[in-house]
């Protein structure tokens, strides 16, 4: 096994980044910039990768640029978070349908306003449906693996979608942690490079990302969604062969404790290894307690989430994000939808948690899942709830 | 597990602070965090660092409540800030001061081990500045031994190449000088 080092995890995003061969990476380099893209400029400007680092006016100018040196064949990253998110909105659903493998880190934060830059889910749920496959990473390891993995997938024949790696801002990005770094060699091996499709070339010209019409435009769409479907198999192949060269197993839906839980937590994102712990507690006060987390945000991982629910009766979902006017969380709108048709399924309560960076302790986990259990067997139905917002 | 809370004021270097222990924790082949209180940061502000040190994997992420141990970087901090607020009983507080475990025991009411020592003239002697963020890591060193005081070479050295030595120096002194008065 490799040594564990002792690195900030954006430091080892960018250094992750740069183990995977890029030829191209853009950022907007300012606020709310993270130290992904200081330190992966760093990596280019000492030479240990050879790669052009653009730096931009805006994430508007850095998703495009990405997007139009992809069309050409090239590997390309940009990292962006919270309003710079934002700014690339209007873009993010072009690269797809165009097919383009760009891979994005995204340190998750809050959005204004108020102005609060802190760690929630708000900046990506947003983008949701702009057809990128969209991973959570829970710690600094699997944001170096899933770093690596998702250019892979992107690029990947059957796949060629874009792909943003999800890593909680803050809570991961400022985190100083242990991580055990692959062997480049075998990091060459696991990713080759790129093999594209069609290229923007002067010598051999083709057109990207045309006109379509009516009579072609649902078409596109119905490719892109079956396109973004088809890509699950593909990910848990490539999560296999990493397994197999690396050690470490990844799956769209992890569990803990679950298998025989009565009453079931599911997280996404950093807060799942600090609910691990209030899963300890609960078990010791003898509730039938497990957890999962999921991994994978798009495609959604409708089967995988079923099997793993299965036997609960109660099911407390949290979401980093608020669907303004609408049924509350969307992770927890989107796990409604997906066990609705079930004959047997869980009573769902939905917690809103660490809106703009509150912290959550594992007291407030462990408080969370004896509410829902009260509540589940006085048959109480609840939409939703801020967990712990005053007024 | 142990858990160390730092104070200090914006530009001190707090967060150095718990880059390098954690630097140095990992080194040994233990599992460590270092991170900031997160959130902007202001200049002479004070301003709160964190680390947790433990033999095991680190799963807990929520921020820290109920430290072992506070560390603080500046002198004027005790009287502005609940330096030993959640601080456990039989805890240890670290404090860059010229005055004696005892004089901190009567402005703090602090129960547990008490250590101080004069940070500020170290720095001053060995680096030239005020910047207390490497000297008082020798003081928790002493105090309640996280790691090695060797292996806080490598980080030293990375982070601040040829002045290590220096930095190296002013640690040790810290750890020489240290007053502690063990809990009441």
């Amino acid at each position: 096994m490799a040594k564990r080092v002792g690195m900030e995890v954006a430091i080892a995003a960018a250094e992750a980044v740069g183990m995977c061969d890029i030829d191209v990476a853009a950022v907007y380099p300012i606020t709310p910039q993270s130290h992904i893209a200081e330190h992966l400029s760093e990596i280019v400007a000492d030479g240990r990768t050879d790669a052009e680092f653009v730096t931009v006016e805006s994430e508007h100018s850095a998703i495009s640029c990405v997007a139009g040196a992809s069309g050409t064949g090239a590997r390309v990253y940009t990292a962006t978070s919270s309003q710079g998110l934002m700014l690339m909105h209007e873009i993010l659903p072009i690269v797809s349908a165009m097919r383009l493998p760009v891979v994005m880190g995204i340190a998750n934060r809050a959005v204004s306003g108020p102005l609060n830059i802190l760690n929630d889910h708000s900046d990506i749920m947003p983008q949701r449906d702009n057809g990128w496959i969209a991973m959570f990473t829970e710690n600094g390891q699997e944001t170096v693996d899933l770093t690596i993995q998702s250019f892979k997938i992107a690029e990947h024949p059957d796949v060629m979608l874009p792909c943003c790696v999800n890593i909680d801002g803050f809570q991961l990005t400022h985190m100083v942690e242990p991580i055990e770094f692959p062997d480049q060699k075998l990091v060459n091996k696991f990713l080759p490079p790129r093999k594209p499709y069609a290229t923007l070339h002067p010598d051999k010209p083709v057109s990207m990302g045309t006109f379509a019409m009516s009579d072609i435009f649902p078409e596109v769409m119905k490719a892109k969604d079956e396109a973004l479907k088809n890509s699950k198999k593909i990910i848990l192949g490539i999560w296999d062969e990493w397994e197999k060269m690396f050690g470490r197993r990844y799956r769209p839906v992890e569990t803990y404790c679950a298998d025989d839980a009565d009453v079931i937590l599911l997280t996404m994102g950093s807060m799942g290894e600090t609910a691990e712990i209030g899963i300890n507690e609960l078990r010791k006060k003898g509730i039938s307690a497990g957890l999962v987390k999921l991994r994978l945000w798009r495609p959604f991982p409708f089967e995988e989430l079923k099997q793993a629910v299965k036997k609960a009766k109660i099911l407390v979902v949290t979401d980093r994000a608020v669907s303004f006017g609408g049924p509350g969380g969307p992770v927890a709108s989107e796990v409604r939808a997906a066990l609705y048709g079930e004959k047997e399924r869980p009573l769902i309560y939905n917690q809103i948690i660490g809106l703009g960076g509150r912290d959550m302790a594992v007291s407030d986990f462990v408080a969370m899942v004896e509410d829902a259990v009260k509540s589940g067997e006085k048959g109480i139905i609840k939409d939703y709830e801020f967990y712990g917002v005053r007024g | 597990m142990i858990e160390i809370r730092w104070h200090g004021r914006g530009g001190q270097g707090a967060v150095t602070s718990v880059e390098m222990l954690a630097l140095a924790a990992i080194e040994e082949g233990k599992y460590a965090q270092g991170f900031p209180s997160f959130g902007p940061e202001r200049r002479g502000a004070p301003v709160a660092a964190f680390n947790r040190v433990d033999d095991k994997q680190i799963k807990v992420r929520s921020g820290i409540y109920k430290p072992d141990v506070v560390v603080v970087l500046d002198p004027s901090l005790v009287a502005l800030v609940n330096v030993t607020e959640g601080l456990k009983e039989g805890g240890t507080l670290i404090v860059n001061t010229v005055l004696s475990p005892e004089d901190v025991r009567e402005r703090t009411k602090f129960k547990g081990t008490i250590a101080t020592v004069d940070a500020t003239h170290i720095a001053r002697e060995e680096l030239g500045v005020p910047i207390t963020n490497t000297t008082m890591l020798g003081a928790v060193i002493k105090a309640v031994n996280p790691v090695k005081v060797e292996s806080l070479n490598a980080p030293l050295k990375e982070r601040f190449g040829r002045l290590a030595p220096r930095n190296m120096k002013a640690l040790k002194r810290a750890h020489d000088e240290l007053n502690l008065s063990t809990a009441a």
